[in-house]
């Protein structure tokens, strides 16, 4: 590792240079995706794009005190542990870089959502509150299945590095598990089925209900990075190991955008459901399936 | 005009997001706007976004004629909406309070209360219309960060007939004036 190709990670590929414009692509393709699956022609390309610089120049209302510090700060700390998660990714064959584990992966991925709580509660708004409550409620239930997953397939594969885990090839544990994190993605993105916390027509809002300009323009860009580091995760852990560089950053890619789509055209299909019936959904009945995950890996692992 | 003012001005243009606020409207208008952003209209092809929150909207759309319990609601709303900001008042009631002119009940029209950029008259007035206001809207939006201008809302308003910019009155009463707006 030297301190060059760990900064070229996180800086260009697949860090910030890389990540941002694919997460405006990611937000534009999710938004085409539902347009064109209600017969409609939807927005052009440069959509978010246009939204987020808009957004930038936008006045934001004064906010005094500690509260409105941190009112300013969680958007930020949500874009750079998201941007951080997204560098953090073993894409290339033989980066070199910063050899970070699945852990440090996963707890990039939880900060964003630990933000949107904090940030709902600090807004003092009654509906961000509920949505922050709700993003809450959330977060315990598919994070339950989500780490047991990514705990199941560590311990198969004997190793939470996630270099090693990218170059070892899949075993029919390893793809049981990413169907589960699979299951948990649309909850993580806030998207229908479970797109409890930003629901529009119920709860203004949400967490986002009293920012605007360049801090909502900052949660937009923190909700792309995460769909880039989250569809990045399954395509590290689903693709082949290839030594060709140029053509590893490609099936990276293609698998990204595979995710994306397949999301993207759940979330354009099904409506939002209540919050009981989700956190039954993922304590009932895929609870089941990541704990024999969990427990046929560990099995494995003793026999072998 | 540098490249940043250029780039800001295009995007205002291209990226309007609405909030939509109803002043004891009888949901005509209200349906109106909603079926702008159908699959028959997409308004979303111009970028048009509807938000939950004000803090969020670039641009105020208002229906109905005013009632005296919403001027307090507006007035509020009006100061949650982040500059730069535009006002649409969508059909004939705020714009001259329409078949409830002289009610006891009013307080309109809106303009008393709070500067409108654009008035898309009708009873209701068609969700071609609707947009072609909200695009008028959004221009000047561009235009008022193009020039600097003062980040409030003009008081002259501008009429979606095509005519000069005193008509509003006028023009907005007449509900058959569709053909005329399209």
């Amino acid at each position: 590792m030297n301190l060059t190709t760990a900064l070229a990670r996180l800086l260009i590929f697949p860090g910030l240079l890389f990540a941002v414009p694919f997460a405006w692509f990611f937000l534009w393709v999710e938004r085409k995706a539902v347009a064109l699956m209600q017969g409609r022609i939807g927005p052009p390309f440069m959509q978010p794009f246009f939204d987020f610089i808009k957004l930038l120049g936008k006045t934001t209302p004064p906010r005094n005190g500690i509260g409105g510090l941190l009112m300013k700060a969680w958007p930020l700390i949500a874009v750079s542990a998201a941007a951080g998660a997204v560098g953090l990714l073993p894409v290339l064959p033989t980066s070199g870089g910063f050899e970070g584990d699945l852990i440090l992966l996963l707890a990039l991925l939880e900060l964003p959502s630990m933000c949107i709580i904090a940030a709902g509660f600090s807004s003092r708004s009654i509906f961000g509150e509920i949505g922050s409550a709700r993003e809450a409620v959330l977060s315990v239930s598919y994070n339950v299945v989500f780490l047991l997953a990514i705990v199941s397939i560590a311990a198969s594969q004997h190793t939470f590095r996630l270099e090693a885990l990218a170059q070892l090839p899949a075993t029919p544990l390893r793809w049981l598990g990413i169907l589960a994190i699979l299951v948990c993605l649309p909850a993580k993105l806030h998207i229908n089925p479970f797109s409890l916390p930003n629901a529009e027509q119920e709860i203004y809002s949400g967490p986002m209900t009293e920012y605007a300009g360049p801090e909502l323009a900052m949660w937009e860009l923190s909700h792309g990075l995460e769909w880039v580091a989250a569809t990045g995760l399954i395509a590290t852990l689903a693709a082949p190991h290839l030594t060709i560089w140029w053509l590893a950053a490609l099936v990276f890619v293609a698998i990204s955008f595979g995710v994306v789509l397949l999301l993207s055209v759940l979330a354009a299909a099904t409506a939002r459901l209540a919050i009981d019936t989700t956190v039954r959904f993922y304590w009932q009945c895929t609870l089941i399936f990541a704990v024999l995950a969990v427990s046929s890996a560990l099995f494995m692992r003793f026999r072998s | 005009m540098n490249l940043w003012n250029r780039l800001m001005c295009y995007s205002r243009r291209r990226s309007p997001w609405l909030f939509h606020m109803n002043s004891g409207s009888c949901n005509g208008c209200d349906i109106e706007l909603i079926a702008s952003l159908t699959p028959r209209y997409d308004a979303e092809q111009l970028g048009v976004r509807l938000e939950g929150s004000p803090r969020h909207a670039d641009i105020l759309c208002i229906t109905g004629p005013v009632t005296h319990n919403a001027v307090k609601a507006i007035q509020t709303v009006y100061g949650q909406v982040c500059g730069p900001k535009a006002v649409v008042a969508i059909g004939s009631c705020p714009a001259t309070t329409n078949v409830f002119i002289d009610s006891r009940t009013l307080d309109g029209p809106l303009n008393r209360h709070i500067p409108v950029d654009v008035f898309v008259p009708g009873c209701p007035p068609r969700p071609d219309a609707i947009i072609l206001g909200i695009a008028k809207a959004a221009e000047i939006l561009s235009e008022r960060a193009s020039k600097k201008l003062p980040l409030d809302p003009p008081a002259e308003p501008v009429c979606m007939c095509g005519h000069s910019s005193d008509c509003t009155t006028e023009c907005a009463a007449k509900t058959e004036d569709r053909e005329v707006l399209l």
